[in-house]
């Protein structure tokens, strides 16, 4: 290496020797100087948040971590109509270049792993400040054992029962507001316990006999995966268990075929054809008594129906013989392997994942947006927005409701060919649309089943 | 200047190698410059290259992701296209597409020959303004009118169905009855194509010699003859050409399905491309959506092979 002319050239072994010594000199001398100052810039690629305002709270956040830190930051804000977000996802993963940070919907952490640097020390931390993380978050974004994705608060969400409180209260004689008060320490366990799949059927014939039915979407898109998700889950349905064993054939999954024949039979029949925004339009018309879905229909019908987000109600859903669950669909910050500024990065998604961060952006979304750490669901918004006042109490999970995600306990690759391609509500759609035979149905999903194992 | 270099002895050509090299590289250029096919070829370099950064090589891309494992770390050779022959859902996709493809070209050939010929019968005056009209659903963007559609057709609060029930009529699942849903984007794409078979046929209508209808008008054909033994046999090369290039676009649809049904119900409405998009993208499953996107490709490639056969054939006839 010496005899090299262009070593020669460049330094002499004595000049080596003082470059050197002035270098660790400076090394110890110099102050502490954080990774982000050294950086400059740091660009993201944020879902386009569609609650007005909500997306001027993250700019405001990362400005202020940005003038704390002297670090440029540069935010697009993508809209999901159309999977534009997930297009872009995908083609700055193919070309290896683009944001330095990325936001990831639902199953997009997994899809994206190779590309995903690793942010197994901000999520610890977050873990160590705030306690247990959300188990479909964990599902999602933590792959063979390492986080690939940081949960947001920022779009993330579940979807419990939004409902009518008038219109139970007169055609069902369910007092909702006395079940579900805005204070979880007046929930009396009788009350709870008697709010079960049985008694939503019971109800849901009540109210579409009255004229005003529930309306559960079951087509292809995320509310009527989510809930049929949920309901699976709750009458103890498992489609493929972790260890690639398909399960769908088995009494669970008839039982709750059998009782979504009764409950689809008193649901509108355009419900096979609803888009996302089938079910909030359902109840912001005052025609429905009650959806599956975050606190996006109310919010909507108080600009645009206030008589009817007046009488709306969030409470968790129906409990089933195997527990009480509610559909979750955590949103993820990723930060691409090629990204050139990771450790600002990783030092932005801790600042905004701080319980004061949220509690920023969930008052700025109207108490949509829902952090993935349970010892946040204290956060004064959903209390005090209204009207009514408490309206929105019970959209965090609270009580015994857990949350759950439709595909899951399948390794998550084969969850996400069940949860994108909707088997579980195609199988009900067949049986309650299609007239189709439970047992056909289900040898028609093992079949599916069988193609999502696919290597 | 190929005399000049000529006259030159070798012995100076040899000490002035410099001089002779560019000389003979000028007159190749300058030979090469003065033949036609070179100009031709120099003009439509920058439309080569568009075509090669923005159709092939996305092509080549594709077909060589349609052959790797999900993971895109392996090479598998066809197992894409086995295992989605092996796919309940992807046999239907397939027949859904084909009906959907077919009828679709069929009704806007039909369409826009029954429309061609009632234009070319109104007086020239006349023409121009039912043209423009005609053309509307055509130049609009199809992701715009697509919601528009939609919005007509919308589950619950479809504007057809109040004109419909209003008049006393039963209302129409449009789109959440399966094959409503299959009558519905089927219909958006035939009003949105018939304008491209319609002024096609319109041209092909004007181009047929009137020597020849008034020759078999003194031989008492009646229209329907007229139409059989002239105006069909000397549209038949615009009409393959038409249907092929609409086929490939039909087959290829991806806006209606997408914005109107997404699909559904029960997969019902499925075409390949939203197929693809819904492996590809929002599966994650690039390879596979790759695959099923090509899946059309060698079938199409044939019949368009078949067809522009019988176009050269019909034009090496007539010329």
């Amino acid at each position: 290496m010496t005899n090299s002319p262009l070593f020669a050239r460049a330094s002499t072994r004595r000049q080596l020797i003082k470059s050197a010594a002035l270098g660790s000199a400076a090394a110890i001398a110099a102050p502490y100087v954080r990774g982000a100052h050294a950086a400059g810039s740091l660009s993201l690629g944020c879902w386009d948040h569609w609650v007005p305002g909500a997306n001027a709270a993250l700019t405001k956040l990362c400005n202020e971590w940005g003038a704390k830190n002297n670090v440029e930051v540069k935010i697009d804000y993508i809209t999901s109509q159309g999977e534009k977000d997930k297009l872009t996802a995908a083609a700055e993963a193919q070309a290896g270049t683009g944001h330095d940070i990325m936001s990831h919907r639902d199953w997009n952490v997994r899809i994206h792993q190779n590309n995903l640097e690793p942010l197994d020390d901000v999520v610890g931390g977050l873990i160590k400040q705030y306690g247990p993380i959300s188990p479909v978050a964990e599902y999602l974004a933590k792959i063979k054992g390492t986080w690939r994705g940081v949960p947001t608060t920022v779009g993330s969400q579940v979807k419990p029962c939004c409902s009518r409180f008038d219109l139970y209260q007169q055609h069902a004689g369910i007092d909702l507001r006395d079940m579900f008060p805005a204070d979880e320490s007046k929930w009396d366990n009788a009350k709870i316990s008697n709010w079960n799949w049985d008694t939503y059927l019971d109800a849901a014939q009540k109210l579409h006999k009255a004229g005003f039915p529930v309306g559960l979407p079951m087509g292809q898109s995320s509310d009527a995966v989510d809930w049929v998700g949920a309901l699976y889950n709750s009458f103890g349905v498992v489609m493929v268990d972790a260890k690639d064993n398909i399960k769908i054939n088995s009494d669970e999954t008839r039982t709750a075929l059998e009782y979504l024949k009764k409950l689809m039979a008193v649901n509108p029949p355009e419900v096979y054809a609803w888009d996302d925004a089938g079910n909030n339009r359902w109840l912001i018309s005052g025609k429905g008594s009650s959806i599956m879905n975050p606190p996006s229909a109310w919010a909507v019908a108080k600009r645009d129906n206030p008589q009817v987000a007046e009488q709306c109600w969030t409470h968790p859903m129906p409990r089933g013989p195997k527990g009480r669950f509610v559909g979750q669909l955590p949103q993820f910050y990723g930060v691409w392997s090629f990204s050139k500024n990771k450790q600002a990065a990783k030092e932005l998604l801790t600042f905004i994942s701080q319980k004061e961060s949220s509690a920023q952006l969930v008052e700025a979304s109207f108490g949509y947006d829902l952090p993935s750490f349970r010892t946040m669901y204290d956060l004064p918004t959903w209390k005090t927005v209204g009207p009514p006042v408490g309206t929105v109490y019970g959209y965090p999970p609270r009580g015994d409701e857990q949350t759950s995600i439709a595909g899951a306990p399948a390794r998550s690759e084969v969850g996400a060919q069940i949860y994108n391609q909707a088997i579980n509500t195609v199988m009900v759609a067949k049986v309650t649309q299609g007239n189709e035979k439970i047992d056909d149905v289900i040898k028609w999903a093992e079949n599916e089943l069988e193609g999502t194992l696919r290597a | 200047m190929a005399d000049t270099v000529q006259t030159w002895s070798p012995d100076l050509q040899g000490s002035l190698p410099g001089i002779s090299a560019s000389a003979s590289a000028r007159r190749g250029l300058r030979l090469f410059m003065r033949r036609r096919s070179s100009i031709a070829f120099l003009m439509c370099l920058p439309l080569i290259v568009i075509i090669a950064g923005l159709v092939l090589y996305p092509a080549c891309y594709s077909i060589y992701l349609s052959m790797l494992n999900k993971a895109q770390t392996r090479f598998i050779g066809l197992d894409n296209f086995t295992f989605l022959l092996s796919r309940d859902v992807f046999r239907q996709v397939v027949e859904q597409t084909a009906i959907f493809a077919l009828s679709a070209v069929f009704f806007k050939a039909l369409i826009g020959l029954i429309t061609a010929h009632l234009i070319n019968n109104l007086p020239a005056k006349g023409q121009r303004k039912w043209r423009g009209m005609l053309l509307v659903p055509w130049v609009i963007p199809l992701a715009l009118s697509s919601l528009g559609w939609w919005w007509l057709f919308d589950p619950t609060h479809s504007a057809l169905n109040y004109v419909l029930s209003s008049l006393g009529f039963d209302e129409i699942p449009w789109l959440s009855s399966p094959y409503w849903a299959r009558f519905s984007v089927i219909l958006v794409n035939v009003w949105y194509g018939a304008p491209f078979f319609l002024i096609m046929y319109l041209a092909a209508l004007k181009s047929v010699p009137e020597q020849l209808y008034e020759a078999a008008a003194i031989d008492g054909a009646n229209a329907w003859q007229k139409f059989i033994h002239i105006t069909l046999p000397m549209m038949r090369n615009i009409i393959a050409i038409t249907v092929l290039f609409s086929l490939i676009v039909t087959f290829a649809n991806f806006d209606i399905v997408q914005i109107m049904t997404a699909g559904g119900p029960r997969n019902m409405t499925h075409v390949f491309a939203t197929y693809a998009f819904m492996l590809g993208i929002r599966s994650g499953d690039l390879p596979l959506g790759a695959a099923t996107s090509l899946f059309m490709f060698p079938i199409l490639a044939i019949a368009a092979i078949f067809i522009l056969r019988g176009v050269r054939k019909r034009g090496r006839e007539i010329g």
